[in-house]
């Protein structure tokens, strides 16, 4: 911890300031550098100067473009000396100055002369020199050179032109390929670093020529080599070969396991490690191939090294993501680092323990973290909460003592993401474990009566509304929602308004005594708050009295905007002010989907308070929400399945389109997410023509057009098919876009007034058998095959034809069908040669569904199948033989 | 991918945060304030730890950093987010060793700037562009100590005692000056 900082011994106080570069002024240095140009050079002055200069760089000061090429000439005059010393600094200085072409072309000669030279650490220096501000041209004079370099006996000079080959590999790949006779033979060379280097160079060669690096591979893991860091290298060169061979080898052992294996037992710790890690990287990695190298890492842990600890511990945290079993045997060892001196090393320990840990370990291990948390910083201490939270919706038995923990460090020192961290924390337990709501709510509530954060506290208000009333006596939250009317920013107190106001809707016996409240608010000094107040007095209504509130209340209370924000915030800033009022309908309600940017971010987990507190509606909600409130499909009734969307363009075309196939008892509506991607042009009027001809039993009843479509701002446009009713009727679709185009002046944003019709053509949809059929899982398969009729069942058998592998023809089966894997059948093992895999699901009309799918290789990729199915009605069991025999 | 041990950067600064020789090797840092706030940050997250026995490490920003520290001096290596940890602490313990050797065991401040050309000369020799050249100390040192042998004489019949001596002879010449 705190260790005395260098003692400031008393004797040299008076010179700690000193330094031989103090006060030194770029100008001066600039002078100096004269004496380059002395014909009687001084070699130990021109030294110092250099290193004048370089120290200036150093410290970040530049030089100007005269200024350095003045330097520059300057310093090639010192090519003339023959001081070695100099001319280490002149290298180097040269380096920093990376001169531009036309200056290059002055040093080359000098250095072209320094390549050639007898002395190793000339040719070892002007090699790197020349290739580091050479531009190419040069390249093709001087390869002879450099291919005689590096097969030299000097490893100092070999390593300078193999190194300097890497880097020119990615400017002039044509020249340094031709390279590759010479460099295979450095990697034989006994110079550990040379090798090193030849093997770095020679990898990247052939990189793009599979069958040369696995050749590579192959012949070098037969052990020729002896530098560790080569042997790192050729680790990582096998794990990429493993990985890469993985597809399409899934019978036997792992190729090269023995050699990473092997490498376990190498004498240098880096190249150990190097293997444990790759091993625990490879792709379905088994608990037999890891167990080696658990076993080495676990040795690490207790290294007096902290390098080594944190090696091991940062690789063991990573392996308990996926194979927490693996990790256990380590605990002991793992616990030992909690009180690390490295606080690094023990967060990673403590988090991959909450990760291995089991539920009788919990309390335990809960005491040790306290003493812990009070001496690591902040970026630690959230980690941390994070990892106790995924523990506690493990083992949500244990939810009193975690959730105990988390009020403890929320009620001590802490910034604000840390105690976002807890509070997010607190309400997702709160939101998935119910039993821990009461106590969650208390916490959250003593928290805001002494929170420095308005966000925080306005966050747990707003949420304090939603929850708190439906708790078993919410009159015990009323004492400190009305405790922040009192003390707090006006921000908080609008927020504490609201929420009284929500108790008072909710709890019709507590409506009384929040109306005096909020009677009090109406004195209040701020106007958003006094507003609130009057507002919510209004519309509970009934002075005060016991009475229920009205449906229309408590959705204006809690019922949640069904616009995205964004679109209401895109659509307010349009909007300009006139005769007509904003109309909210207008605003489209479309979300736009972002794929890209969830992916990029796959650890960002949706955080608790940002959320909303039900959870997001589901989909299908909000789709039955959306059509519904079209009076063209009211009468639909109930929505049974809406499709994910179907791309019906291209990625980045003018227009983007998709479509979600919304099925009903009697008629498909689609509709079409459209987005017009150029700014200078607005859409009015939408509609897709739907061409049915090839789905004959579909027949349109309605469309409803879309007004107008201004750039970049999604909306929908519906077209509705009758279909027989209760018939899983299919068909294709061709669609074509409609639409009427007006330009659009990108400066002012205005269109004009004459549009032009035009029409984009949409690519073919389909309606397929698994459309009508919901993914809907059952927790016991047996048990729910068992009371099925026996009678309805129907088996029977297909050839699936050659298949790329098992485990895609269950994938394309599962897909065919549209339905729920139950438990866990949807995994196929590697290398097995028979499957069964038992799907659920719900068909048009509410008619269960169950299947029982037994797959074998017949021959080496022939797929044959028995697929027997039962449900409710025995038309249904044919109609799934019909799906597979048709598809 | 990359797959051949990249070396970020390497850090040397004094008890205070001051640079006294940097070296950067990738683009992650474009401006000098960028690095500046590196070394910044870097230095405030390691100053209270003990890193004179042996090199600590810490995670950082998505970096590695070893770092070891001795007298006022304070001796950092930078990877990326994968890299290996021991062969960066292997390039730390490179350049730690070979600055002592170089410095003959005065390892402080004053005389690392007074011999600045050979703390320099010693980052030239461990990393090029980011690819590691040597991570023996005496190799290194003797590298850079060679700078005043005669023209002759061979780099690798030159033994350590001898790096040794010329680095002895730059050092009095260094105090003489």
């Amino acid at each position: 911890m705190a260790q005395p900082l260098v003692k400031k011994d008393d004797d040299r106080d008076d010179e700690a300031d000193y330094s031989p570069f103090l006060g030194i002024e770029k100008g001066a240095v600039l002078q100096e550098a004269r004496v380059f140009n002395d014909p009687q050079l001084d070699p130990r002055r021109c030294s110092q100067v250099i290193t004048k200069l370089l120290y200036l760089l150093n410290q970040g000061e530049t030089f100007t473009k005269v200024e350095a090429t003045e330097v520059f000439f300057a310093v090639t005059k010192l090519f003339q000396s023959k001081d070695i010393g100099l001319r280490r600094m002149v290298y180097v200085m040269i380096k920093e100055l990376s001169p531009s072409a036309d200056e290059v072309i002055i040093v080359t000669s000098s250095l072209m002369k320094d390549m050639t030279s007898k002395t190793d650490m000339y040719r070892a220096n002007a090699i790197r020199v020349l290739c580091r501000i050479t531009d190419g041209t040069l390249l093709t004079q001087i390869e002879r050179y450099l291919k005689q370099a590096i097969v030299d006996k000097n490893p100092v000079v070999a390593s300078a032109a193999l190194v300097s080959g890497i880097h020119l590999l990615q400017t002039n790949p044509e020249i340094v390929k031709r390279w590759s006779n010479e460099v295979q033979e450095a990697v034989q060379s006994r110079a550990a670093l040379v090798q090193f280097h030849a093997l770095a160079l020679l990898h990247q060669i052939r990189q793009n020529d599979r069958l040369a690096v696995n050749k590579l591979v192959s012949s070098l893991t037969k052990g020729s080599v002896r530098s560790p860091l080569a042997q790192c290298l050729l680790i990582r060169y096998t794990s990429q070969v493993i990985r890469e061979s993985a597809n399409n080898n899934q019978a036997g052992d792992r190729p090269f396991y023995d050699f990473l294996e092997g490498c376990l037992r190498h004498k240098a710790e880096m190249v150990i490690f190097e293997a444990a890690r790759a091993i625990t990287e490879l792709n379905g990695v088994t608990s037999r191939e890891l167990t080696p190298a658990i076993t080495v890492l676990q040795l690490f842990l207790s290294s007096s090294k902290p390098v080594l600890r944190f090696a091991a511990v940062r690789t063991l945290n990573k392996v308990a993501m996926t194979h927490p079993m693996a990790v256990t045997n380590c605990n002991i060892d793992m616990e030992s680092l909690i009180s690390d001196q490295n606080r690094s090393i023990a967060t990673l320990a403590i988090t991959t323990l909450l990760k291995t840990g089991n539920e009788s370990s919990v309390d335990r291990l809960m005491k040790q973290i306290t003493n812990f948390m009070s001496d690591i910083a902040d970026e630690f201490k959230i980690v941390v909460v994070e990892a106790i939270r995924s523990l506690c919706l493990k083992f949500p038995l244990k939810h009193r003592s975690l959730m105990n923990f988390l009020s403890n460090i929320l009620r001590e020192e802490g910034g604000f993401e840390y105690k976002k961290a807890i509070v997010d924390s607190i309400v997702i337990l709160i939101r998935d474990i119910p039993e821990a709501k009461e106590s969650g709510l208390l916490h959250l509530c003593e928290f805001i009566e002494d929170c420095e954060f308005t966000y925080l506290s306005t966050q747990i208000l707003h949420f304090l509304g939603i929850e708190g009333p439906k708790t078993s006596d919410p009159s015990k939250y009323i004492r400190y929602i009305y405790n922040r009317v009192h003390l707090e920013n006006a921000t908080v107190r609008a927020g504490a308004v609201s929420t009284l106001a929500k108790f008072g809707a909710m709890v019709d016996t507590l409506k009384p005594r929040v109306f005096v409240l909020l009677r009090r608010c109406l004195f209040e000094n701020d106007d958003e708050v006094r507003d609130r107040a009057t507002l919510y007095i209004n519309t509970l209504g009934g002075d005060g009295a016991v009475v229920e509130t009205g449906e229309d209340v408590k959705e204006f209370l809690f019922g949640s905007l069904d616009i995205p924000l964004v679109n209401l915030e895109n659509s307010l800033k349009n909007y300009e002010p006139s005769e007509e009022s904003f109309d909210i309908n207008s605003v489209p309600k479309e979300v736009k989907t972002q794929p890209l940017a969830e992916k990029k971010a796959p650890g960002k987990k949706p955080t608790g308070l940002g959320a909303s507190p039900a959870g997001p509606p589901s989909t299908v909600d909000a789709y039955e929400k959306l059509l519904s409130s079209i009076p063209e499909f009211a009468n639909f009734g109930k929505l049974f399945k809406s499709s994910a969307p179907v791309e019906l363009t291209e990625a980045e075309t003018e227009y983007a389109v998709n479509v979600v196939k919304h099925i009903f008892d009697g008629h498909v509506v689609f509709q079409y997410n459209c987005t017009n991607t150029i700014p200078e042009q607005l859409l009015e009027n939408v509609t897709v023509i739907v061409d049915a001809s090839e789905a004959e039993e579909f027949a349109e009843v309605a469309s409803k057009p879309l007004r107008s479509l201004p750039y970049d701002s999604p909306g929908q446009t519906f077209v509705a098919f009758e279909k027989p009713e209760g018939v899983p009727a299919v068909g294709k679709f061709s669609n074509m876009l409609r639409f009427i185009v007006k330009e659009v002046d990108p400066s002012t944003g205005e269109a004009e007034d004459d549009g032009v019709e035009d029409e984009y053509q949409l690519e073919e949809l389909e309606v397929v058998a698994a459309d009508y059929m919901l993914k809907v899982g059952v927790s016991n398969f047996r048990n729910a095959w068992e009371t099925m009729d026996a009678d309805c069942e129907r088996v029977d058998e297909y050839g699936l034809g050659p298949r790329e592998s098992l485990a895609e023809a269950v994938n394309a089966v599962i897909n065919l069908l549209g339905m729920q894997p139950c438990e866990g059948t949807e995994v196929v093992p590697n290398n097995s040669r028979s499957h069964t895999c038992l799907l659920s699901g719900v068909y048009i009309g509410n008619v269960k569904v169950l299947v029982r799918l037994q797959f074998g290789l017949d021959g080496p990729k022939d797929v044959a199948m028995k697929l027997a199915v039962r449900s409710e009605d025995e038309a249904v069991s044919d109609a799934i033989h019909e799906i597979v025999a048709s598809g | 991918m990359e797959l051949c041990p990249l070396i970020k950067n390497i850090l040397l600064l004094d008890s205070e945060g001051k640079r006294i020789a940097v070296k950067y090797y990738s683009d992650d840092w474009p401006t000098n304030s960028a690095k500046e706030a590196f070394e910044k940050a870097v230095f405030a997250k390691t100053q209270k730890t003990n890193a004179r026995t042996d090199a600590e490490i810490t995670m950082f920003d998505n970096y590695v950093v070893v770092y070891k520290f001795v007298q006022d001096l304070h001796f950092f290596v930078t990877g990326g987010e994968n890299e290996n940890e021991i062969i960066l602490a292997a390039v730390l313990q490179g350049f730690f060793d070979a600055v002592g050797l170089l410095l003959r065991g005065t390892v402080d401040k004053k005389e690392a700037l007074e011999n600045l050309d050979l703390i320099l000369l010693c980052l030239d020799e461990i990393v090029d562009g980011g690819i590691i050249l040597e991570t023996d100390a005496n190799v290194i040192a003797g590298k850079v100590a060679s700078h005043s042998m005669d023209a002759g004489a061979p780099l690798s019949e030159q033994t350590i005692t001898q790096a040794l001596a010329t680095a002895r002879e730059h050092l009095t010449r260094s105090l003489l000056k």
